[in-house]
């Protein structure tokens, strides 16, 4: 038995409606950027992969979504894991990748590299899922934005160090831009494109 | 028996295309205004019933949620019981008539007066979610227009308006610009409504489905309405009162009585009549002197 079988393992137990809650979560997070959600469902997920990150691949990712896998993720069962569960495709390409899965630590060299949609279709882009220390806890930043009334401050722990430069690059593509789930452990908070973040 | 029996999935449709349609909403509300293209299903009704809000309701509705259907401020008519009573029968959900008690309200060209809360989702059904479709039949063109920002055959259109009519003639489905960016369709809410979307606490969700377009505005953000500096934009009032609560200052509908010329005007928002008049507010045709007056 190789080491992989527990790409077999875990799974929403109750698929409709734990994905459901997990999608209102990301719903009311996409819509109010910064704003903390829990994920108390157990997706069932193989380390590295974190709890929220897991349910969130489970909920989002299907046969119509190539996802991309950071060197962490990738050397794991996690790609098969989101494989056999979800029946995504995984992709080299990242500006093939509908959704990118991004280990604590992995360094983060450019976004323009995944899909930043197109002027017309800027939808088309990639959502990157970036698992980080902590959320709640650590550095503070003020996000400011749609969805945020004047600003909000949220603290994060473990932040990628090139996260707010490539992000200052990020906001100024709007309409296109990739949109970012930063997750740790089982919490989770959303940036839309449209987000602006000062340390 | 009717256990053996197949049943639908949770809230009608299946879990693939429910995640199809979460991840166009998801990129809707992070580009404010947008039209999100999706693979819009044949539903149980036809198309102009309301399919698009009817499949994003479906996407995002749970055991917990409390629904509440509009259709032109009412609870009371046609589509709006047809689409609650869907929703009971296939998700199971709690429905209310009461605005404050409603976790999402599907509507049909009306915002309800009272003021929408941060727990609360708007979803409304839109059948034609482009503004610039009637200045510009081809979809590659408006397509491109949004794509360049290029927003200047709209102001053309409410500049002739203004040429013709000495006013903006349009009164309903008038465009706005949401966060600075994208011009978008509020559906054919009437421009009433308008200032209602500005900074709303609520997320607001647009469903087209003939159209197979999503977009959406996230809660405080900047929803302008089209105009220019010496004809600013303004909203319908109204002389009357609500015949019923006397409520001034909301959306009237006209009722014809007879054919003698009666008519009388009464919220369109049926809610909040109903429960104005529970808290005492009596209108011009309610009230108890009434017959002695005439």
């Amino acid at each position: 038995m190789s080491a992989n079988t527990n790409a077999f393992t875990g799974g929403f137990s109750d698929p409709v409606f734990q994905s459901q809650s997990i999608f209102r979560m990301l719903m009311d997070g996409m819509a109010r950027p910064g704003s903390i959600h829990t994920v108390e469902h157990d997706a069932g997920q193989p380390d590295p992969l974190g709890p929220a990150a897991g349910a969130i691949a489970l909920t989002l990712c299907d046969h119509d979504t190539p996802v991309w896998l950071s060197a962490g993720f990738s050397k794991s069962a996690v790609g098969e894991w989101i494989g056999f569960h979800s029946g995504a495709a995984l992709t080299r390409e990242k500006a093939e990748a509908r959704f990118a899965f991004v280990e604590a630590g992995a360094t983060l060299s450019s976004f323009g590299l995944f899909s930043l949609g197109t002027q017309e279709y800027p939808d088309r882009s990639t959502t990157l899922v970036i698992e980080v220390a902590e959320l709640g806890r650590g550095q503070s930043f003020t996000l400011s934005g749609p969805g945020i009334l004047q600003s909000k401050a949220v603290e994060i722990t473990g932040l990628p160090e090139a996260f707010l430069r490539l992000w200052a690059d990020n906001r100024p593509l709007f309409p296109r831009g990739v949109d970012v789930v930063l997750t740790a452990g089982r919490s989770f908070l959303c940036l839309p494109r449209t987000t602006k973040i000062a340390a | 028996m009717s256990a053996d029996l197949a049943t639908y999935n949770f809230a009608y449709l299946d879990e693939q295309t429910k995640r199809m349609i979460r991840r166009a909403i998801l990129k809707a509300i992070s580009i404010p205004g947008y039209q999100v293209p999706f693979a819009s299903r044949e539903m149980p009704m036809p198309y102009g019933w309301g399919t698009g809000g009817v499949q994003v309701t479906a996407s995002i509705i749970g055991p917990e949620d409390v629904l509440k259907v509009i259709d032109q401020g009412a609870d009371d008519t046609t589509n709006a019981v047809s689409i609650r009573a869907f929703f009971q029968k296939v998700a199971d959900v709690a429905v209310t008539t009461h605005t404050k008690d409603a976790t999402i309200i599907q509507t049909r060209h009306r915002i309800p007066e009272a003021k929408l809360t941060e727990g609360q989702v708007l979803v409304y059904q839109v059948p034609i979610p482009e503004p610039l479709r009637f200045l510009e039949p081809r979809e590659t063109e408006t397509r491109k227009m949004h794509a360049l920002e290029e927003y200047g055959l709209m102001h053309v259109k409410l500049y002739e308006d203004i040429a013709i009519n000495g006013r903006i003639s349009k009164t309903y489905a008038y465009p706005v610009k949401v966060d600075g960016r994208y011009v978008m369709d509020p559906s054919p809410t009437p421009k009433f409504d308008n200032p209602k979307m500005h900074m709303s606490d609520a997320l607001q969700l647009f469903g087209a489905g003939r159209e197979k377009r999503i977009y959406a505005v996230p809660p405080h953000t900047d929803v302008v309405s089209l105009d220019f500096e010496d004809y600013p934009f303004e909203i319908q009032t109204f002389e009357q009162d609500c015949a019923l609560c006397g409520a001034h200052g909301v959306y009237l509908d006209e009722v014809v009585l007879d054919d003698k010329g009666g008519r009388m005007f009464v919220c369109s928002d049926t809610d909040h009549c109903e429960d104005r008049r529970e808290h005492g507010h009596v209108g011009a045709m309610l009230a108890p002197n009434q017959e002695a007056a005439e």
